[in-house]
């Protein structure tokens, strides 16, 4: 039998032999097509992130630019025994304008004038009668300052403009790039810390605009998100995990509280709209509605990842404290939930995150008004950090791209440092 | 009083009354005997009195804070000359509006006339006494509420079980807020959607293949002569989606399964936090990234090999949207993939079939309908994406199924007609409701069957 049956294996054995090969080619390949896909995911990552860092780094400098300011009090109009009102009411931008003409005087027609006084910015007035306002004396001397330099003068000191490009499509135009030059070949041109990104609010001029406004609403309407969605997130998963009954309520909540983690962020924001605004007529563009809005959206991330934290806590311990006489509603409070803590806090910062990178809701609600004015409250209308940067990526001014990538690093390092935290935590956790 | 001076007044109350009913009890025990004649522990008795005295004024607060504005509202209106009264609806509305801003000191005098300026001052002054009521009331149900509490402190009275009855409703309420917020969604975008219907038809609305609402604002016009048809809407968010789930779920499978099956395990954990970096970029940033730095690309690619793509194309936008949605594809099919049981693989590997073979003819054949699940819910998430398209894809709507074409989608039209300025009567303005209704419920239909399908996988092998 065994004889027989020689041949037919070997022949089996050849016919897969023969197919092997094809079949070890085809494995290797699919093994790179695997690899393939996990780098292409790695791939978009790195464009993304250095396509916005590219973008924003020039955007933390900023040139400044030294002029011979000569505070003439006859064209001032006032004197050095002025009093202070008079001072703040006198016209300093003719100061600026006079030192440029001065420092170029082949410049004629008012386009060029125009060209020439748009190398500075026009805070340039104010940091000048800041300085008079600080030191009188000033009026009738002459004195080097350093002024901020105009966004486009500045994207060009940093290297952003091609001056190869014709002349009609830059908004840097040939006279300025000399200028600019001869300034640069003074010794007259200076790149800073952007200092005033961090100290102001937006602006319609890039050079000025900040995101100091931004960030404090981001944390006012957090700060109201995190108030109300973690102690009734952690409430509800707790009654979930340990009081309810099983019963029809108890599912209808639980299926609620699951497709309300699907549900589209824009919808929640239209729900604010009408219910917070137009019903109960709270106020338009406030931190209150905005950090309401979010807190119904982080609610369900918060109760899912608390009830996993609540579920992981070893029934022992519940045991014991039963055993030795705690109510069910002592036994949670004072042994499940500590222990349960360090994982419902790391949920709720991963929530926390999420609100804070959330932008569509707050459109909804009118978080996109235009606002210098940093918020001194949950009620003051405010913008925050994501709309901000939705609102400076739709300004056409290039100097608005730079500002949009720094708001967007701001943003990242602010989600990169909240999610680093719940790790940090999650680790300890798992120590213990 | 300020309603925030009311509250913190009512906080400090209740410590007062927590303080008195602790001490309270104590002194009962002691003249029985020992604390341990006590039912409960002379916290809990505090606790009582606290509930009782903090929650009943903070209903009477809540109530107040609901119905003040508009007690306020008839209270003054009905104080103004008849004349004004007798006037049409809106004009009230904005005679009112001046009345209380000027007497909240927002306006100057000198936009009013005399009579305002009086019923700003009756306003003021009937604000004021009704602050005044609203504090005395407050109070006054706070201290009759500890009054009954303390009463109620005797050795016997079981406070323990009676304030962890009070927890427990409060837990339950919480947990209900999932529930009316559900509602509250369902309630506010159907009432808005209704009275968009009653203006425009429904059939025009589902099948119409013409959307342009900005005809619609123009005061004094046939609401139906702008029109509201939903197709190209639809067709437009389908198309987007489409491209992003044609990038997202190769990609995605592939990684994850790779990731299961192939990788180290310490590939693995480094490589899955990387990817996953990709959903936790905020959407703006994605938009952003989609407006300008790919589109244009997308732009000049097709130009250069004399495509003429349109510099708010489909393809841009359903391209970005893809990218945030791997992560997702990715962990989904992870999960579903490691639920497969190992004796399946082992079976397969057994019989000498190749891994490649094994996933192709076991492992996703036994997982499909799991992943079908995760490629639906991802589906869900990219027609709800809002910032992407609003950023990056167009705003006119167009019927066309070519992805270098600019075309736009639900969630754009709602945003573009919900933010700025808006009157709420405008059928524009209600369009968005209508559109968040569908929005709503098909999402919640696609998560709804997902979450089925899923579910139903998982069984199978548990």
């Amino acid at each position: 039998m065994n004889n027989m049956n020689e041949p037919d294996r070997s022949h089996t054995t050849r016919i897969i032999q023969a197919s092997l090969k094809k079949r070890y080619a085809r494995e290797r390949r699919f093994q790179w097509y695997g690899r393939l896909a996990v780098l292409t995911g790695f791939v978009f990552l790195f464009i993304l992130l250095s396509d916005i860092v590219i973008k924003g780094t020039p955007a933390f400098t900023q040139h400044f630019i030294k002029l011979d300011i000569n505070f003439d009090s006859d064209e001032l109009g006032i004197t050095r025994s002025a009093s202070l009102e008079e001072i703040a009411s006198a016209d300093f931008s003719t100061l600026v304008k006079n030192s440029l003409r001065e420092k170029f005087p082949d410049v004629g027609g008012r386009n060029e004038k125009k060209a020439l006084y748009r190398l500075i910015s026009i805070r340039a007035e104010y940091t000048l009668r800041d300085m008079v306002l600080e030191n009188p004396q000033l009026i009738g001397n002459t004195s080097e300052v350093w002024l901020l330099a105009h966004s486009e003068a500045g994207s060009y000191l940093k290297g952003q403009v091609d001056t190869r490009a014709p002349e009609s499509e830059r908004r840097v135009k040939d006279v300025q790039v000399a200028w600019l030059d001869t300034l640069t070949n003074d010794e007259r041109t200076e790149s800073r810390f952007n200092a005033t990104f961090f100290t102001s609010g937006d602006s319609r001029e890039p050079e000025l605009a900040g995101i100091k406004a931004a960030l404090y609403g981001s944390f006012f309407t957090l700060l109201v998100t995190f108030c109300l969605a973690f102690p009734i997130g952690v409430m509800a998963a707790i009654y979930l995990e340990e009081f309810a009954p099983r019963n029809r309520l108890t599912d209808l909540i639980e299926i609620n509280i699951n497709n309300l983690a699907a549900v589209p962020s824009i919808v929640f924001g239209l729900l604010g709209l009408a219910v917070f605004i137009n019903f109960f007529e709270l106020p338009r563009s406030a931190p209150l509605v905005g950090g309401m809005v979010l807190a119904l959206m982080t609610l369900p991330t918060i109760i899912i990842t608390s009830r996993a934290a609540i579920q992981s806590v070893s029934p022992s311990i519940q045991e014991a404290a039963m055993g030795v006489g705690a109510s069910k509603l002592q036994t949670v409070f004072h042994h499940v939930l500590p222990v349960a803590m360090p994982g419902i806090l790391t949920g709720s910062i991963i929530g926390m995150a999420q609100a804070l990178g959330e932008t569509a809701p707050l459109l909804m609600i009118g978080m996109v008004a235009f606002i210098m004015d940093v918020p001194g409250g949950v009620t003051d209308p405010a913008t925050v950090l994501p709309v901000q940067i939705y609102l400076w990526a739709d300004s056409p001014e290039r100097g608005f791209m730079e500002k949009t990538s720094a708001a967007i690093m701001v943003l990242m390092g602010f989600l990169i440092l909240m999610n680093a935290f719940a790790v940090y935590l999650r680790k300890r956790f798992e120590l213990k | 009083m300020q309603t925030t001076t009311v509250f913190l007044v009512l906080v400090a109350l209740c410590v007062v009354s927590f303080l008195t009913g602790r001490k309270r009890s104590k002194i009962l025990a002691m003249q029985a005997g020992s604390l341990t004649s006590l039912h409960s522990l002379p916290n809990h008795y505090g606790y009582m009195a606290a509930i009782w005295a903090g929650l009943p004024a903070l209903l009477v607060l809540l109530l107040w804070m609901g119905f003040e504005s508009s007690i306020l509202h008839k209270a003054v209106v009905s104080h103004l000359p008849p004349a004004v009264q007798e006037l049409p609806e809106e004009e009230l509305g904005l005679y009112y509006n001046q009345v209380q801003s000027f007497a909240k000191g927002v306006i100057d005098s000198a936009e009013l006339d005399e009579t305002q300026i009086a019923a700003a001052t009756y306003y003021s002054e009937t604000a004021s006494s009704f602050s005044q009521l609203k504090a005395t009331m407050v109070f006054l149900v706070a201290i009759l509420g500890t009054l009954l509490a303390l009463r109620r402190v005797t050795l016997l009275f079981r406070a323990r079980n009676h304030v962890e009855k009070v927890f427990e409703w409060l837990l339950f309420s919480c947990s209900f807020v999932a529930v009316v917020t559900t509602l509250g969604i369902v309630l506010s975008v159907l009432f808005e959607a209704i009275r968009f219907f009653q203006i425009v038809p429904l059939s025009d609305f589902l099948f119409g293949l013409q959307w342009s609402p900005q005809m619609a604002i123009r005061e004094n016009q046939v609401a139906a002569s702008g029109s509201f048809g939903f197709v190209p809407l639809l067709i437009g968010t389908l198309l987007i989606s489409a491209v992003a789930l044609l990038i997202a779920v190769p990609i995605g499978l592939m990684s994850a399964i790779y990731l299961s099956e192939y990788a180290t395990r310490r590939f693995r954990a480094v490589t899955k936090p990387v990817l996953e970096i990709l959903a936790g970029v905020p959407t703006v940033v994605y938009g952003f990234f989609a407006a300008l730095t790919v589109a244009p690309f997308i732009r000049e690619l097709g130009e250069s090999i004399g495509l003429d793509v349109a510099s708010e194309s489909a393809l841009a936008a359903g391209l970005v949207m893809g990218i945030m949605i791997i992560p997702f594809v990715m962990s989904l099919s992870d999960d579903i993939i490691n639920a497969v049981p190992v004796s399946l693989r082992e079976a397969s590997l057994g019989m000498g079939a190749t891994m490649n073979e094994t996933i192709r003819r076991v492992v996703l054949p036994a997982a499909l309908p799991g992943i079908v699940g995760g490629i639906l819910l991802a589906a869900s998430r990219a027609i709800g994406e809002t910032m992407i398209v609003v950023m990056a894809a167009g705003l006119s709507a167009k019927l066309t199924l070519n992805p270098l074409e600019a075309v736009t989608t639900i969630t754009v039209q709602i945003v573009t007609l919900l933010v700025g300025d808006q009157e709420f009567d405008s059928p524009k303005t209600l369009a968005a409701f209508a559109l968040g209704l569908v929005l709503f419920f098909v999402t919640l239909l696609l998560n709804f069957v997902a979450l089925y399908v899923v579910r139903k996988y998982r069984e199978q092998y548990e």
